[in-house]
């Protein structure tokens, strides 16, 4: 019956593809949520479209596989057989096994292959590679060791090919220190705290199970710039840390005073208002701390990084020294600002993870906008700048998700920008700019094979990764969790020799 | 009920050519599932179109629900006791997306309640709901997830309104540096 409705759906749509001279031959380069989300759109908006999706890694799935933590809860929901996580992965997978779709694991733009070639081969270009780099902090001591951003912790312990080998020290101090408080921040502090039983069966990469077994963390501290009306994280997300097991949350009830503007954010912010209420009652409900051990987690407001002190080794952290700050109206955006007060103070730890937000990187000849770590675009159209420093659309070269819009939002957010991007595409379609008049169509996937054999380049179809599924799934079943992940690079491209 | 599917499928395919456009439909194989667990949990029969009233029984076994689109556009369906508007949605090509299928991760089946009665006659979102109700596009105090709001006799005539496109991604402000 599945096939009967797909069956459908071609009867449905084949009506707008008369209009097609040839395939309207799309790369999607990313296949996280926001190149999948595109690619379905784009198969479903026309039937004469071809659409190959590139990603870097022999997975598909982006931060759905190597970013979502692995302890959310599995869904409570009982008609719904699956946890959420799947759910995506099996409609992205329904996407991927479309005729029209081809998957090209172990191609990374930029090394593999070029702008300049996707362009020359494609009629539409989408970047969709995400955001895969930090935000420095620029203080003093940020290169010490012991000191990881979120993404490189988080990269490792969902067995990212890429931080294996990234082995955090978790048994030379008690104390871990987080800095901001967005969804991330709370995501890997959960880790820490979590009881080790919760997570012995879950997905999580076994070198960071081992790892967290043996931790000698007991404290964490999430430190925040601004205070509990402005924190990052959403009700979700900081409803699911107060709830772990036997733990002790430490909140200021000072820090839970609120100013003028305060009260002003919170009539505004539906989300600042749960939040706070959250805290508020976090920060007054009695709890049992009499517990031997028992994990503490501290949120710390109006603190920000001043520098890392290292230790006497002079190699690595030891602390951290945070100014005392508070909140300034900032003029026309109406938002309150953190500023140092030069008051510090500092704050003992083995292990701190930067969780300030991700960034994304360039490629060669990609117009990108330095400062906001994003593409320059309109409505996904990526925009350049001529000579006389106006803004032009690069023909046929389009963006979506975290590197369009900068690295925010849940994985639905990028399904509405997947839609606004291919609505652009089709439009630009339907006006003829995306298929030359005369000359030769353009060799799209063909094309695409053809550069790869000439690199002697070795790609991972959908059916490689598929190989790796299966290996994992069955390891994971030996061990009582959905998976065991795979987690080098070799390993990876053996699994797909099978 | 194999032959039944096929002719609401038939009916599917002929009325696109109507008012909503083929372009924004949600995902076929969850519709195809959807329709599944509602003929395995809630013994629905597909054959069972249109109000039932029968004699002397106050029993309703579908209810009116009117959807209006982002345009305005209006569409009354039948939904069955029991079902979610989200499924009922899909069952009638109205374009309510629903990206994680009910398992309230996503928001993007969002609806609006017309009618502040009928609103107040909805229970109580959960704090989940509540939790991904935070992140909906243009939020009203009248909005719920269509997921979690399931047929109910009382709801009969409630009409519900799709979010307007308030989903900009452009720019704000950009000035582009030369590269
Ligand atoms: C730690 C973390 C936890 C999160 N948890 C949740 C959650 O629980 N729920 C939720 O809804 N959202 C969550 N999010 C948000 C969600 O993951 C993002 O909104 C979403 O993944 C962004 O999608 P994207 O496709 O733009 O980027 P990504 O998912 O990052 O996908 C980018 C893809 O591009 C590939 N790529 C990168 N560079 C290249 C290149 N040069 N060539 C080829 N391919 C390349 C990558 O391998 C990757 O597969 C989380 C985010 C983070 C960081
Ligand atoms: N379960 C989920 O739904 C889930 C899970 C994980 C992530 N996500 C999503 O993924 C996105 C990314 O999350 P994120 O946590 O990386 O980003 P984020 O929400 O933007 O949080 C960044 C944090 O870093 C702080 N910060 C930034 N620059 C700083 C500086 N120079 N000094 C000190 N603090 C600084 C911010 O404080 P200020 O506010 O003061 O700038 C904020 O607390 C978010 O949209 C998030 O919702 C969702
Ligand atoms: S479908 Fe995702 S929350 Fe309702």
């Amino acid at each position: 019956m599945g096939q009967l409705l797909l069956h459908g759906w071609k009867l449905i749509s084949r009506g707008f593809s008369s209009l097609t001279p040839h395939p309207l031959r799309v790369c999607i380069v990313g296949s996280g949520p926001a190149g999948f989300y595109t690619a379905e759109k784009m198969l479903k908006a026309l039937d004469g479209a071809e659409v190959d999706i590139l990603d870097r890694l022999p997975t598909p799935f982006g931060l759905v596989r190597s970013g979502v933590a692995p302890d959310h809860p599995e869904t409570k929901l009982s008609h719904l057989p699956e946890t959420w996580k799947q759910i995506v992965v099996n409609q992205f997978s329904r996407v991927a096994a479309n005729e029209r779709c081809s998957f090209f694991g172990n191609v990374n733009l930029g090394t593999t292959v070029s702008l300049s070639d996707l362009c020359k081969m494609y009629d539409a270009v989408v970047l969709a590679y995400g955001a895969e780099s930090d935000r420095y902090l620029g203080v003093p001591g940020e290169d010490l060791g012991g000191i990881y951003s979120a993404r490189e912790f988080v990269w490792w312990y969902n067995g990212h090919p890429d931080c294996s080998n990234v082995s955090p020290d978790l048994k030379n101090t008690d104390t871990a220190v987080v800095l901001g408080q967005g969804n991330v921040a709370l995501d890997v502090a959960r880790i820490l705290l979590r009881p080790i039983n919760e997570l012995e069966t879950t997905d999580i990469a076994e070198h960071a199970l081992t790892s967290l077994r043996e931790s000698t963390i007991r404290k964490v501290y999430l430190v925040g710039r601004r205070g509990p009306v402005q924190a990052a994280c959403t009700a979700k997300e900081l409803r699911e840390i107060l709830g772990i097991k036997d733990l002790h949350v430490c909140i200021q009830k000072a820090d839970l005073l609120t100013s003028a503007a305060d009260e002003e954010e919170l009539k505004k912010g539906r989300i600042q208002r749960r939040v706070y209420e959250l805290f508020s009652k976090a920060a007054t409900s009695h709890q049992q701390h009499d517990i031997v051990g028992q994990r503490e987690l501290h949120f710390m407001f109006f603190r920000k990084p001043d520098r890392f002190l290292p230790s006497e080794s002079g190699n690595t952290v030891s602390g951290v020294r945070l100014e005392k700050t508070c909140l300034k109206e900032n003029g026309a955006s109406g938002k309150q600002v953190a500023v140092g007060t030069g008051q510090f103070e500092d704050l003992k730890c083995g292990l701190v993870l930067k969780s300030v937000g991700y960034k994304s990187v360039p490629v060669d000849g990609l117009p990108f906008d330095e400062y906001r770590g994003v593409v320059p675009n309109m409505k996904g159209r990526v925009l350049s700048l001529d000579q006389a420093e106006h803004a032009i659309v690069e023909k046929g070269l389009y963006v979506t998700g975290w590197l369009k819009r900068g690295p925010t939002g849940i994985i639905a957010t990028n399904l509405y920008c997947a839609e606004e991007t291919v609505a652009s595409i089709l439009e630009d379609f339907k006006n003829g700019l995306l298929t030359p008049s005369s000359g030769s169509p353009k060799p799209g996937r063909q094309g695409l094979l053809q550069v790869l054999e000439n690199k002697n380049a070795r790609f991972v179809p959908f059916s490689g990764w598929e190989k790796i599924d299966t290996k994992e799934r069955m390891e994971g079943e030996l061990r009582n969790k959905p998976r065991k992940k795979i987690t080098t690079w070799e390993e990876l491209l053996l699994a797909v020799d099978g | 009920m194999f032959l039944s599917r096929l002719s609401r499928l038939g009916l599917r395919i002929a009325k696109d050519s109507g008012q909503f456009s083929a372009t924004k439909r949600g995902y076929f194989s969850r519709h195809f599932s959807h329709n599944l667990h509602l003929v395995n949990n809630c013994s629905f029969s597909t054959t069972t179109i249109g109000n039932v009233h029968e004699e002397g029984s106050e029993q309703k076994e579908t209810i009116s629900v009117t959807f209006v689109n982002k345009d305005g556009e209006e569409k009354l369906i039948k939904v069955p006791i029991g079902m979610s508007m989200l499924e009922a949605a899909h069952q009638n090509d109205i374009d309510l997306e629903g990206a994680c299928e009910g398992s309230l991760a996503c928001s993007t089946c969002h609806v609006i309640v017309m009618d502040v009665d009928y609103y107040k006659k909805l229970e109580e979102p959960t704090d989940e709901e509540n939790d991904m109700l935070d992140l909906a596009f243009g939020l009203t105090e009248t909005s719920r997830l269509g997921c979690q709001v399931i047929a109910k006799p009382e709801l009969d005539g409630m009409r519900l309104a799709l979010p307007a496109a308030t989903r900009n991604f452009a720019v704000d402000g950009f000035k582009p540096k030369p590269h």
